[in-house]
């Protein structure tokens, strides 16, 4: 766990980068900072390690006060990850991911097995150990600066921004493979980013920042997107918010429809014959969906032959069944019968869903929150009437 | 070409002695001069204020005639006025000159990045300089390192004029007699004296940066 006790950084011309930062990272989890520049993210992050020293507060790591710390000493005990990844040119790349372990003084041969090790762990080839980082493509040297953090198997990893300087498609890759990781392992990570989507993506907890340093909102995702504290917060969270936030809802259960499906290699005449309104869908031998095939209005003397990949409509996405709504509706949306298809959790056909299906199940669960959301109005108010705080949700 | 070979079995000796003293001369103030001009370039890129001055200073080293700082010598070190230590330290004071904002410009090169991931990796200061920064900046210190080894060839005969023997006495042989042969023989071995130190310095670039060639390679 790391704890910001009223912590501020002044500088000596007397901006005032942090103010009075109250903030708890609880342990095993991802703790966002988030905000425009110029909020005091990164310093706030670069003072948990003391690369920046804080002007007044405390900040702990656990029960320890970090200011108490040498340096050097407390950096080789947290992970960090830099943007751009900060790679030593003139190291080859095993002798990079080694680095902390070389400075505790590990003997070189465990240093190097274990970076062998972390680079299959971050999806690096075995045969990358001994190239330079400039041989790299920007996201390899990105996979290097997270698996250079995770050498030393510290508790506590900080991260600055580690993926705005890759393309998008390489971000989102890096993103899920950084969930998974940390899926596996449990760390405590603080992580750094101006990007509101990557935030509620990636965080456990979200800490909104505003210019000037302070904390404009601190929150789980969900809450930020249905719940933002003031109009900073909500111009910041953006657009799309109550769409995006369905990305964190679940329903209990799917309403789905079976429905009779095609094989490949099935005849067209047997398809057609399975298809409801004018689309079969198809799934390969262990039932997984592969696409829809079009069969309206076609004669019986143009079905000869059998389905094949080729005839197949691709257009619509799956939806896991224990999915977010978001992916349902998407499903739903995106299907060109107009009929979902949602997957068991091994990828096998469970059924179709359609959109005002999805619908419904959304109405009925905003129903829902809006009766506690009345609630919780009707608390607040009561408790101002009684002169105490609006205590936190 | 046969007279200049003539020459040279004639003079065989004496060209060997003062090849010998123009390499260790050469050799030596590089040496020291590289060993002076760390510290002060380190601390004209640690403390910003200070690369004025000191690239300043040594721009005025550099611009003094080599014949006037070799005169002054005696003066300033009270050695004797043939003794080659005049010309070893004022060598030197030419190759910090030269190098001091080599060095500074040098370690100023170092990304910010990598120098923020030392820091946060944990290297304490000093260790980030010597594991981190000046490896970094060996290509860029050997450049000026060349420059210098060049220079200090080719400085060095004029120190024949305030009577140390070296490769220079070729020259003054030369203007003295009725034949060229000593000066052009003079050229030549200097030049490939200087270019002896430049490949020595470009071996030694080469073989502490591997990671210089894999970038190239790219």
């Amino acid at each position: 766990m790391i704890r910001f006790e009223s912590v501020t950084k002044r500088y000596p011309d007397g901006t005032i980068a942090v103010n009075s930062l109250e903030l708890t990272a609880p342990s095993r989890q991802i703790t966002v900072l988030v905000g425009p520049s110029g909020c005091g993210k990164t310093t706030s992050l670069r003072m948990i390690n003391r690369m920046i020293d804080a002007t007044s507060g405390r900040i702990w790591l656990d029960d320890k006060d970090t200011s108490k710390i040498r340096p050097a000493k407390l950096r080789r005990g947290i992970g960090y990850v830099i943007q751009h990844a900060g790679l030593f040119p003139h190291r080859t790349i095993i002798d990079n991911i080694a680095t902390v372990p070389l400075l505790l003084g590990t003997d070189r041969r465990t240093a190097r097995a274990r970076a062998m090790e972390l680079m299959e762990r971050v999806g690096l080839q075995p045969d990358l150990a001994d190239r330079y980082p400039a041989q790299l493509s920007g996201g390899q040297q990105q996979r290097v600066g997270v698996a250079r953090a995770l050498a030393a198997d510290p508790p506590v990893m900080l991260m600055d921004e580690p993926f705005s300087a890759v393309d998008p498609v390489v971000r989102a890759q890096l993103q899920e493979e950084f969930l998974r990781l940390q899926g596996e392992l449990g760390k405590t990570i603080v992580f750094v980013t101006h990007d509101i989507d990557e935030a509620i993506k990636l965080g456990d907890q979200v800490a909104v920042m505003r210019v000037g340093g302070t904390l404009a909102q601190l929150a789980t995702p969900a809450e930020l997107l249905s719940r933002p504290a003031d109009a900073f917060v909500a111009g910041f969270v953006g657009r799309d918010r109550g769409y995006r936030a369905l990305g964190f809802a679940h329903a209990d259960a799917l309403p789905v429809a079976q429905e009779e499906v095609a094989r490949l290699g099935d005849n067209l005449t047997t398809a057609r014959d399975r298809a409801s309104d004018g689309w079969a869908l198809v799934v390969d031998a262990e039932r997984h969906p592969q696409g829809w095939l079009a069969v309206r209005g076609l004669a019986d003397n143009a079905l000869h032959g059998q389905v094949t990949p080729d005839l197949l409509n691709l257009g619509g996405t799956l939806a896991a069944e224990s999915g977010t709504l978001r992916e349902v509706l998407d499903a739903a949306l995106s299907s060109p019968s107009g009929r979902g298809v949602v997957v068991h959790d091994d990828g096998t056909f469970a059924g179709t869903i359609t959109a005002s299906q999805v619908l419904a199940l959304i109405e009925a669960q905003a129903a829902g929150d809006r009766q506690q959301a009345e609630t919780y109005a009707a608390e607040v108010l009561a408790g101002d009437a009684h002169g105490a705080p609006g205590g936190a949700p | 070409m046969s007279e200049l070979w003539q020459y040279f079995r004639d003079n065989q000796s004496d060209i060997a002695q003062w090849t010998w003293t123009t390499v260790w001369l050469a050799g030596g103030s590089l040496v020291a001069g590289l060993i002076v001009a760390l510290p002060l370039g380190w601390v004209a890129s640690r403390y910003k204020w200070s690369y004025p001055p000191f690239v300043t200073l040594a721009g005025l080293i550099y611009t003094i005639p080599s014949l006037v700082l070799f005169v002054t010598m005696p003066g300033l070190l009270g050695t004797k006025v043939l003794d080659p230590v005049n010309i070893l330290v004022a060598l030197t004071a030419y190759t910090v000159a030269l190098l001091v904002r080599v060095v500074a410009d040098g370690l100023a090169s170092v990304s910010n990045d990598t120098l923020a991931a030392a820091a946060a990796m944990g290297y304490t200061g000093r260790q980030r300089l010597f594991a981190v920064q000046f490896p970094i900046s060996i290509p860029v210190i050997g450049a000026g390192l060349r420059v210098a080894a060049v220079s200090n060839v080719s400085l060095i005969s004029v120190a024949s004029l305030v009577g140390v023997q070296q490769l220079g006495a070729l020259f003054v042989r030369g203007s003295q007699g009725v034949t060229l042969v000593p000066i052009v023989l003079g050229v030549i071995i200097i030049m490939l004296l200087a270019f002896a130190f430049d490949a020595v310095i470009l071996l030694g670039i080469r073989l502490m940066t591997p990671w210089q060639r894999a970038v190239r390679a790219r």
